[in-house]
């Protein structure tokens, strides 16, 4: 049987432009919420958000490092952020310089959850204030959700598998599931996997806030608003960035000489079949989820040593954490769990692969990121080790990262060293 | 050098972002500054903001160097 393996990183987070300064961040216990700078939301119920810093700030992000002057004019933000985290993956792996035989067994598979909607609440403007011979002929192909996957594909002339899942809030933990497959089946053996969001616009903060999903009662304390599994939470903070990891071959790596981080041992998926926003309140959905991955890895509960969370700092915290509890029983005193949200926000469908990459950092350096603003643990939490806001160093052999989407959509994936 | 050719110039040099140097008159979009089609699109919408000139679909496909889109403003603008 194929196996497949993580060889490469790549980040792009309000807490960091790169992969290590992330997580000395997400370790350190920052934040990276404040008001939102990316226009006037002086109008808007929730007016604060996790963005990506300029490149001037001290952590902040470098779009011309990896990316075109000319593609960046063209697209939408969450594309930039997807082709830089995608080169810092391929420089990770060493993948600079792959010949073209490799190439043709090397795909893409980055996707996003909503797209270019800044781009699409702009040029709707335009269309409207100005008519159709204004709008740009790059508008379309600069919002598309597999756009990721294919400018990285041209940059780096990558002629395998070329797919993008947009499922939510789940696209970034399933873009990496559905990648491992491919590879499992012979279709590749290199792919580049993950997610990448930007909607921090008046139309994106807007609609999540009517759904009521966005906090709303912190816009004087940006930093606290994030609190999953506390008490005081009322909706999760809008975060924006990319994650994209290189998966391949076992042999294949191991024949190069690449650096692994981790294997890629299971992979469950599930629907909740119940509602358009909320999760199912029994958590069943999450449940089998969490089920069919612990089945495919073959591992039992016990084997798990740290969970990042869904956990988005809304009522359905508590819906996967009785999930977990009905799942792991008197395991679950072995095991650490902690949502990385309440340091860089939701992701969105970025979030599953940043998240998974937290979970393979943790793997490397023994250690697991806190959940910052853990104050008062709601009803439920009690005998779960939520890493209340301070990282702690534990051993760690395998994790399970869980991430679920609007429509009821789950997937949870276990990374486990090798 | 006339106003109107450094104008276009520099809207060449932002939309596609190449250097200077590069953007001689008898340079060709196409062939010496990497533009596709779409960005010629572009770059035609750009001219006719900056310039208020309207550059109608047939006109535009003539316009392949930049020399070709400085002629037709000086020719065309108000």
């Amino acid at each position: 049987m194929r196996r497949v393996v993580v060889t490469g990183l790549g980040l792009v987070t309000p807490l960091g432009g790169d992969v290590e300064t992330s997580w000395k961040n997400i370790l350190a216990g920052k934040s990276g919420a404040g008001p939102i700078t990316r226009f006037d939301a002086s109008d808007q119920k929730c007016q604060i958000a996790c963005e990506v810093k300029p490149a001037d700030h001290e952590y902040g992000f470098d779009p011309d490092k990896r990316v075109d002057h000319k593609v960046q004019r063209q697209v939408d933000p969450f594309i930039v952020y997807g082709i830089d985290a995608a080169g810092q993956a391929i420089e990770d792996a060493g993948l600079e310089d792959m010949s073209e035989e490799m190439k043709l067994r090397a795909g893409c598979s980055i996707g996003s959850g909503i797209g270019g909607l800044p781009g699409i609440e702009s040029e709707s403007l335009v269309l409207a204030e100005r008519g159709p011979g204004r709008v740009s002929p790059h508008f379309v192909h600069g919002r598309l959700i597999n756009l990721i996957s294919g400018q990285v594909s041209i940059k780096y002339g990558l002629k395998g598998p070329n797919h993008a899942v947009v499922t939510a809030c789940s696209t970034g933990a399933h873009s990496i599931g559905d990648a491992a497959r491919m590879i499992k089946d012979g279709d590749a053996d290199i792919m580049l996997a993950g997610g990448a969001e930007a909607t921090i616009c008046p139309i994106g903060v807007a609609g999540f806030a009517q759904a009521r999903a966005l906090n709303s009662s912190f816009n004087d304390r940006p930093t606290e608003a994030s609190r999953p599994y506390d008490k005081d939470r009322d909706g999760f903070v809008m975060g924006e960035g990319a994650g994209v990891v290189v998966l391949e071959e076992y042999e294949h790596a191991k024949a190069r000489g690449a650096k692994i981080y981790a294997e890629v041992v299971g992979y469950g998926l599930s629907g909740d079949a119940y509602h358009v926003t909320a999760p199912a309140p029994d958590g069943d959905g999450a449940y089998r989820s969490m089920q069919a991955a612990l089945k495919k890895a073959g591992m039992e509960p016990g084997d798990i040593d740290y969970i990042n969370a869904h956990g988005t700092s809304t009522m359905a915290d508590t819906i996967e954490l009785g999930a977990v509890k009905r799942l792991f029983g008197d395991d679950i005193g072995g095991a650490s769990m902690s949502s990385t949200k309440s340091a860089i926000g939701h992701l969105l469908g970025g979030a599953g692969a940043v998240e998974s990459i937290f979970c393979i950092l943790a793997i490397r350096d023994q250690i697991v990121p806190p959940t910052l603003n853990l104050h008062n643990p709601d009803e439920g939490t009690e005998g779960v080790d939520l890493v209340p806001l301070e990282a702690k160093k534990r051993e760690v052999n395998a994790v399970l990262n869980n991430s679920f989407g609007f429509g009821g959509t789950n997937a949870s994936l276990i990374m486990k060293k090798i | 050098m006339s106003e109107t050719a450094d104008r276009v110039k520099k809207i060449v040099v932002d939309h596609l972002g190449v250097d200077a140097d590069k953007v001689t008159e008898d340079a060709s979009f196409i062939d010496d500054l990497g533009a596709d089609s779409l960005d010629i699109v572009e770059l035609v919408m750009a001219f006719e903001e900056e310039f208020g000139v309207e550059i109608p679909d047939d006109a535009a496909e003539k316009i392949t160097t930049v020399k070709d889109a400085i002629d037709y403003i000086e020719n065309n603008k108000g």
